[in-house]
This record gives structure tokens, C-alpha cells and sequence, in this order.
């Protein structure tokens, strides 16, 4: 009989779950972790690692088709989506079975199945589906603490629900069978432009219609704007403060009504259509009302240590609110346990957490846009950077892009950080230790770039702020 | 693999100790429980236990040596069925890490738990009654630092600490191992989370607030030859640190009152002389003016509850229990171990305590729970021939009574001189938490018990 008592069980192995997982067993904690579809969760099988893998592939044959630009040949060109799909597949599968490997490593519990909470500290998992070898089946279990990160699903607006067949959420978008000719895709935050992005490289004729005013809402406008005018120069049709209202499915096709900011009705007809709108808790099924855990619009309320208003239930991730990020999410799954464990950890800041989008030009950020300090009537020192004056981005082939830094006039804080351009994923975690370092633009421009990087146009951006800038 | 014993911390400020005595020898077998080094620390000198079981491979740090820091390296023990000469020989080769465990002290102080606020890097926040923290050793003085101890912090919190005025060294860092961040100079800024300024460690504040002179000036002015340098240990740095943090932060003020002790005395002497003696004709308790005083001022305290507090920027802790400093002389400095709840003791039972106090103190055995906290201090220097003195405030409390000589002296009662046994105490009032009616209170309180000891009883 295994035992089914532990000082910590995890609801979901996503990022969120998994390293919250690890951390409490470095900790010292008994810990088990219940899954009931994959390990590594959305993330590793449906998110961020899949779509990566895609469009990797996307960017290659991007530059296969301008290899004239480097002075080489490449022809006959092509594509075999199916073996595209593969691939972005099999990294899925190689870190679903890491994330196993890791939590026998760190004696971690596996429990497979529908966890639901009966009571504080009792956790009842019924059956579904097969789990990896090793893992525990269904039954009652017992932990101290239970924490939830059971993460979130795509959110479903009525009149455009995903029929999985012409209307897709990004599990389908994630393995098509064919590219489609046309696509329309709703919704235009990170997800949206990542796959209008993708299937625009493919060749797919793509529209993106949102409902704000700006595409990638919470970006900084500015960025924001120069991103537009990359994606339509792409080919990209974008239709801000627009929003659709109908979809007609016919055949192997879909008509969507579309209604602008004026009212002002159109309708396209496209071959499949995305809905990125937004991604929503899973807070159901869970016993939270029978408990009285609170949630607020879909999502589990906690405090700055993770914990619900109930004793010894916690919260994480998506589950417990925006930003909807895994690495927010294993953040806060640190900071929960080593809560639990009496480390006092600081809350976390949600102002520190950078946000990556992996378009073509990728996009980056931490930290407040220039509107939000505003709105927040702090005076501040603004600085740019273009590509077009980096030596290295011009070697790339890559000089199209901005760095943008936001400075506290008065304390020479850094707010904030915006990039649009090429490997910018890449780089804005210079910018995000320097923020939770709390480091003024004095430490910024004493601190030696290497040369030629594309990191040295962050220095520059800095160097702008304060009336010093050099290459451009 | 062997196992590194490194220098524990013997309590959450503890920065530095001396490794008094090793009491195994390297090649000696060593089990859990075993007491293997003694380590000195400013105001006691605690025994040391081995928590695993091997072979004391080697000692790197040898008795006698002063200022190892925490987490040094000292021996290294070669676990069962090691080599214990290839042990030895990875000395300092960075073996296991987890051997940080592999000591405890035998006496765990009262708040051996991680603070982690009160991390050595940054002045510690005060812990919670707690006022003889081993204040940050000073570090060796960097040149651009002119004397300053580093005071950890972010460039952004030393920026707006600059613009509000405020003396980064007296913010409590909450960032990791004590880092003051902006939020920390945000909340000094509010008043509310300033770092009571009685824990503030000198060695950071003192040369900000006082700029003293260099040892080598003050060596300069002095033949060469003509003295001798005797090192500091580590009570002499901490009382230094600590009296001159007390006297550059604290408003003291004085207040002197004589006490007839006519009354005392021949209490003293019945309630000695009827003691109840054991076998071999000892008494079971011999009570000594001090011993009244202590009670005293224990009554006094409760009976002036406005008076029993200690300051914090966060607001005034009104303490419930009279817990009573006494000042111990020992060769070397000088400690204030505490009689707790006095105002609950019986006479003999604060009698019997403080002798086992001292005694202990002497011996340099006490445990920081003993000497840490308090609400008031006695300090009699009056078996000294002392007439009358002021004594420095022991923070955080906000009180200390300073006891001068019992003589007979001449008075004037109803106009006429007469003789009568009188004793002045002065006590000391730090006046953000004390003003002069409300010490005047207290010292009368104290005055009319002392002179009446039969109140003592009530």
C-alpha cells in the first residue's frame, strides 16, 4: 500500500506545478503532484515550447527564402507541414518525459488523475485516462498543504466557439494538417501573433481582427505600432477596434461578420479561423465553492504568499490570475513553498515580470509602458534605439527593431523596457535583472556592453534617455 | 564524503567567534552529541556538539584563534569508513556543502531559527527584545568607504535615501540577506519601518554621527614605546559599540533622589538572620541591599506602567513584566543578565537568581536569552565607595537605575541634624519614551518602596 500522505500535494504539473514541486521537495517537504493529461502541463505540450518549435521552423524557411539577401542560393524552397508538426511534436514529447525524469529525481510523487479538493488537506483523485509508469492512481490522499495550478484553457466567446475543425483554439492551430490558405484569427495578443505569424510565413493569407484600439494590448503603444507595421508589411491585414460577431461555417470554410469601431459592417470568408481571446482559469471541479475559496472573474484570489482566503490551500500560476505566464507561475510557486517553509520570501512583484512574444519581429518587455507611468503621473525620461544603428543587427540582416527605456525622471529608476526586433526574447532579461536590482541609469551606462552585440543598443536606449546616446 | 564542520552561528547576529578550545584531537572518533570545540563568542562561551558520527580528519582552525567568521571551514570529519587521511587532505577543497549542519551548538541561543532579516551583510533589524545583538563586527574599513561599514543596498535606495535625508546605515533592509531596497527607504520615509535607532549597530552609524579619530592619529599623539597594545575581544567591541550607539541615539536624562535605608537595613538583617539553614548550617538565602533594590524597582515599574516601555519608530512597547537588568563587572567588561518578572519574585528567589547569574556570568556561560531583553537595569556601583553616578541607558530598555554607596550621613529632620543611613540613586530616562513627571513617578515609586520595604510584602 503507498503511502498516501504528504506535507505538500501540487493539482497540475505545468510549469507552474512542477517547479513548485522540485523547490518543495528541495525544501525538505514529502511532496506529490497530481496530473491528469501531461506532464509539464500547456506549456510543454500545448504552449509555449510547441509553438517555439514551429515557429523555428517558420523562421528558417523565412530565411531559406531570402538567402539571396546573404549572398546564397536555395532553391525550390519548401515546406512538408506535417513534418513540421512533427517536429514541434517531438520536443513536446522529449521535455514531457524530462519533466517525469525530474520529478523521480526529486522524489516526487507523480498521482495520476481528476484531483478535487474534499476538505482542507484531503485531496480526492479519480480515475482518468493511463499515467507514466510509476505514478500513483486514484484514491484519497492527504497533504498540509494543497496547492492549486491547475492553469488555465482558452477562453470561448459566444457566437465564435471553436468547433476544433474550422474554428481552432491553439491545440488545433498547433498541429494542422495543411496550411490553410486564408486565416482569420481573432484576438491579438501573444498567442494571436504568434500563430498569425506563423501561418503568414507559411503562406497562409492572414487577418487579424481585436477589439482594443492597439494589437498587443498590454505592449507599449509604441511598439505596438511599429510591430503593426512590420506584420502588414508582411501581408498581414490588421483591423483594430473591430470585433466579430458572427462566424457562418460552410463547407471547408467560415464567413465572419465583422463589425468595426463605427459600426460599420464587413465579412470575410477564410478557409479556418484562430480565436485567441484570451485564456481563461480552471477553477471548476475543484470543490473551491463547497470550500469557500474565493475567486474573482475566473480566477483563484491569493495574497502576495499565494495563500486563499482558506487555511492551507494555495494557490498558483494562471489559476490564481494575470499575468498569464509560466514563468510567472514558478515564481510564485517558489515563493508559496518557501513561504510554507518559513522563509519569509518577498511577494512578488508583478511589475518585474518580462513578457515574450515570439512574432515576427519577436517583441519584449518588463515593467511599466510610457502610458502607464504616465497614468500614474510619475515625470519620466524616455529613450530609444533603433537597429537601423547597431552594427551587429545590420550584419544580421536584422535592422528593423526598437529599444525603448522608461526612466523615473526624479529617481532615475528604470520603469520599464520595450523591444520590437530580431532575438529581443533574448535580450530583455538584462533589463529585468537590472530592474529587481533596483538599479539606477548611473549603473546602466557604467556597466560595459560587449561589442559588436545587439545588446549594446539596450546601453544605447539608456545613453538616449539621459541626452548621451552615440551611434545614431 | 567527507564532512566539512564549518563555524556555526551561535546566534542569528553572530558574525565572527573565537574558537576557544578543540576538545578532540584530530584522529579522535566523534559522535553525535560529543561536545568537540568551544567557541567564544563577545559574551559567552558555548560548547559545541558534533551532529554526525566520523573521524576528525583534520583541524583547520586552530584554538585560539580570534574573528572566525561564520560558515568557516574550521575541521573536517571523515565520515565511517573513510580515509581519514584523504579527508583531511580535501580540507578546503570545498567538499560537501551540506556539512553545515554538522554542528550545533550545545546551548542554542533563544532564536537560533533563520531570521533572515537579520542576516550579518546589513544591520539587522531589532529582533524583538532582544538588546544585546552582536552588532556587525566592523569590517576592515575600505579606503572609499572612510570608516563606514558597507551597508548593503541598492543603488536606487541609496539615491532616495540621499534625497530624503535619511542615513541609509539606520534602514532596515528586507531585501535578500538584509539588502536595503527602495521599498525599505519608502517606509523610512513613513516613519513607520525606521530601524529603532537603539539597534542600530554602532559600527555603522557612530563614525556617520561622530567622525572619531583614526587609530593612528590618536597613536601619534603617544610616544612611541611608551604603551601597549592590547587587542580588543569581543565584549569590549560590542560594549563600545553598544554605549556609544546608546549615548548618540538616546536622549538621556537624570534624575537623583536620596533614600533613607534605615528601615531596610534592619529588615535585611531579620530576614537574614531568620533564614532556615541546611544541614551544614548554611542558610538557604542572604539577601543583599541590591536584592531589594532589584525588587524595588520591579514594583516601581508596575506601579508606573507608563514608565515600563521601550521606544520603537513603530510605536511604544508597554511592557507587561518588570524584567530587571543587573550589571555584572567581570574582569573584562562587563554583562547585564536579567532576572525576569521580578515584580512576581520573592526576595530570596531574585536573591538566589542573581547569585547563580552572576556567577555564571563570570564564568562567561550565560546564554544570550539570559542577558537579552529586560525593561529596566540596576547598576550599584556602591560597594565601591560611590557615592553617586549616572549609568548609560541599556537599549531598548528605557530605564536604568544607577545605585550609589549605603552610608550614614547627616540629616535635617523636623530642623534638628540627625544621622541616618541614606543611599542616592540616580536614574537615567531615555526621553522619547520617558519624560521628567512620568520618570519623577517612577523614581518616587521607587523611593517610597525602598524606604518602606514592608511594602515590598503588599
Amino acid at each position: 500500500m503507498a503511502d498516501t500522505s504528504f506535507d505538500i500535494i501540487i493539482i497540475g504539473s505545468g510549469p507552474g506545478g512542477y517547479v513548485t514541486a522540485i523547490r518543495a521537495s528541495q525544501l525538505g517537504f514529502k511532496t506529490a503532484i497530481v496530473e491528469r493529461d501531461y506532464l509539464g502541463g500547456i506549456c510543454l505540450n500545448w504552449g509555449c515550447i510547441p509553438t517555439k518549435a514551429l515557429l523555428r521552423s517558420a523562421e528558417i524557411f523565412h530565411y531559406m527564402q531570402h538567402a539571396k539577401d546573404y549572398g546564397l542560393s536555395a532553391e525550390k524552397v519548401g515546406y512538408d507541414a506535417q513534418a513540421v508538426v512533427k517536429r514541434s511534436r517531438a520536443v513536446s514529447k522529449r521535455l514531457n518525459d524530462g519533466v517525469g525524469f525530474l520529478m523521480r529525481k526529486n522524489k516526487v510523487t507523480v498521482i495520476w488523475g481528476e484531483a478535487a479538493i474534499d476538505a482542507p488537506g484531503k485531496v480526492t483523485v479519480k480515475p482518468k485516462g493511463e499515467g507514466p509508469k510509476g505514478a500513483l492512481g486514484p484514491g484519497t490522499y492527504q497533504a498540509k498543504h494543497i496547492i492549486i495550478a491547475t492553469g488555465a484553457r482558452p477562453r470561448v466567446l459566444p457566437g465564435i466557439e471553436p468547433d476544433k475543425k474550422l474554428v481552432w483554439t491553439y491545440f488545433e492551430a498547433m498541429v494542422p494538417d495543411r496550411v490553410p490558405k486564408s486565416l482569420l484569427v481573432i484576438g491579438s495578443g501573444a498567442i494571436g501573433v504568434e500563430f498569425a505569424s506563423f501561418f503568414r510565413t507559411l503562406g497562409s493569407d492572414v487577418t487579424i481582427v481585436e477589439v482594443l484600439p492597439q494589437i498587443l494590448p498590454v505592449e507599449d503603444a509604441e511598439i505596438a505600432a511599429f510591430a503593426r507595421k512590420a506584420f502588414e508589411k508582411q501581408g498581414i491585414k490588421i483591423m483594430t477596434g473591430a470585433k466579430v460577431t458572427k462566424l457562418d461555417k460552410k463547407g471547408d470554410g467560415v464567413t465572419a461578420e465583422i463589425e468595426d469601431g463605427k459600426g460599420q459592417k464587413s465579412s470575410l470568408t477564410v478557409e479556418r479561423v484562430i480565436s485567441a481571446v484570451g485564456v481563461v482559469g480552471n477553477v471548476e471541479n475543484l470543490g473551491l465553492e463547497k470550500l469557500g475559496v474565493k475567486t474573482d472573474r475566473g480566477t483563484i484570489v491569493i495574497d502576495g504568499h499565494c495563500r486563499t482566503n482558506v487555511p492551507g490551500i494555495y494557490a498558483i500560476g494562471d489559476v490564481a490570475g494575470p499575468p498569464m505566464l509560466a514563468h510567472k507561475a514558478e515564481h510564485e510557486g517558489v515563493v508559496c513553498v518557501e513561504a510554507i517553509k518559513g522563509l519569509n520570501p518577498h511577494p512578488m512583484d508583478k511589475l518585474l515580470i518580462p513578457g515574450c512574444t515570439y512574432c515576427q519581429p519577436q517583441i519584449a518587455s518588463v515593467g511599466l509602458t510610457e502610458a502607464a507611468a504616465k497614468e500614474r503621473k510619475i515625470e519620466v525620461r524616455v529613450g530609444r534605439f533603433p537597429f537601423l544603428g547597431n552594427g551587429k543587427a545590420i550584419a544580421l540582416g536584422e535592422d528593423q527593431g526598437l529599444v525603448k527605456v522608461i526612466f523615473d525622471k526624479k529617481t532615475g529608476a528604470l520603469l520599464g523596457a520595450h523591444m520590437v526586433g530580431a532575438e529581443v526574447t533574448e535580450l530583455i532579461q538584462g533589463y529585468v535583472v537590472a530592474m529587481n536590482l533596483e538599479t539606477t541609469e548611473e549603473e546602466l551606462m557604467h556597466t560595459i556592453f560587449p561589442h559588436p552585440t545587439l545588446s549594446e543598443m539596450m546601453k544605447e536606449a539608456v545613453l538616449d534617455a539621459y541626452g548621451r546616446v552615440l551611434n545614431i | 564524503m567527507p564532512i566539512n564542520i564549518l563555524m556555526p552561528a551561535l546566534s542569528p547576529t553572530m558574525e565572527k567567534g573565537n574558537l576557544a578550545k578543540w576538545l578532540k584531537k584530530e584522529g579522535e572518533k566523534v559522535k553525535p552529541g560529543d561536545v568537540i570545540a568551544e567557541i567564544e563568542t563577545d559574551k559567552a562561551t558555548m560548547e559545541v556538539e558534533a551532529v554526525d558520527e566520523g573521524v576528525l580528519a583534520k583541524i583547520v582552525v586552530p584554538e585560539g584563534t580570534a574573528d572566525v567568521p561564520v560558515n568557516q571551514l574550521i575541521a573536517v570529519l571523515a565520515g565511517e569508513g573513510e580515509d581519514v587521511k584523504a579527508a583531511a587532505a580535501q580540507a578546503g577543497a570545498g567538499a560537501a556543502p551540506k556539512a553545515a549542519p554538522a554542528l550545533k551548538p550545545s546551548a542554542p541561543p533563544a532564536q537560533a531559527a533563520p531570521a533572515p532579516a537579520a542576516k550579518p551583510a546589513a544591520p539587522p533589524p531589532p529582533p524583538p527584545a532582544q538588546p544585546i545583538v552582536v552588532p556587525p563586527v566592523a569590517q576592515p574599513a575600505k579606503p572609499a568607504t572612510d570608516g563606514h561599514g558597507r551597508v548593503f543596498s541598492s543603488p536606487l535606495a541609496r539615491r532616495l535615501a540621499k534625497e530624503a535625508g535619511i542615513d541609509i546605515a539606520r534602514i532596515a533592509g528586507s531585501g535578500p540577506h538584509g539588502r536595503v531596497i527602495a521599498r525599505d527607504v519608502e517606509a523610512a520615509k513613513g516613519g513607520a519601518a525606521l530601524k529603532a535607532p537603539a539597534a542600530a549597530p554602532a559600527g555603522a552609524t557612530v563614525p556617520a554621527i561622530a567622525p572619531s579619530m583614526s587609530d593612528q592619529q590618536i597613536r601619534a599623539l603617544y610616544e612611541e614605546g611608551s604603551y601597549e597594545v592590547v587587542p580588543h575581544d569581543g565584549m569590549r567591541r560590542t560594549i563600545a559599540q553598544r554605549l556609544t550607539a546608546s549615548v548618540q541615539t538616546i536622549p538621556h536624562f537624570y534624575l537623583t533622589v536620596d533614600c533613607a535605608i534605615g528601615k531596610l537595613l534592619t529588615a535585611r538583617e531579620e530576614i537574614n538572620a531568620t533564614a532556615p539553614k541546611d544541614k551544614e548550617g548554611k542558610p538557604a538565602y542572604r539577601l543583599s541591599v541590591n536584592d531589594f533594590v532589584i525588587k524595588a524597582l520591579a514594583l516601581a515599574l508596575q506601579r508606573v506602567p507608563e514608565a515600563n516601555v521601550s521606544w520603537t519608530e513603530g510605536g511604544m512597547l508597554k511592557h507587561k513584566h518588570s524584567d530587571i537588568g543587573v550589571a555584572v563587572a567581570l574582569p573584562a567588561g562587563l554583562i547585564t543578565p536579567i532576572v525576569r518578572n521580578a515584580e512576581a519574585k520573592s526576595l530570596s528567589a531574585i536573591s538566589n537568581e542573581v547569585k547563580d547569574l552572576v556567577a555564571r556570568a563570570r564564568a562567561r556561560k550565560l546564554k544570550p536569552l539570559e542577558y537579552q531583553g529586560g525593561t529596566s537595569s540596576v547598576s550599584n556601583l556602591g560597594m565601591y565607595g560611590i557615592k553617586d553616578f549616572t549609568a548609560v541607558i541599556n537599549p531598548p530598555q528605557s530605564t536604568i537605575l544607577a545605585v550609589g554607596a549605603g552610608e550614614e550621613r547627616a540629616v535635617v529632620r523636623d530642623g534638628k541634624i540627625e544621622a541616618a543611613q541614606m543611599m542616592s540613586v540616580t536614574m537615567s530616562c531615555d526621553h522619547r519614551a520617558v519624560d521628567g513627571a512620568l520618570g519623577a513617578e517612577l523614581i518616587g515609586a521607587f523611593k517610597k518602596l525602598i524606604e518602606n520595604p514592608v511594602l515590598m510584602v503588599v
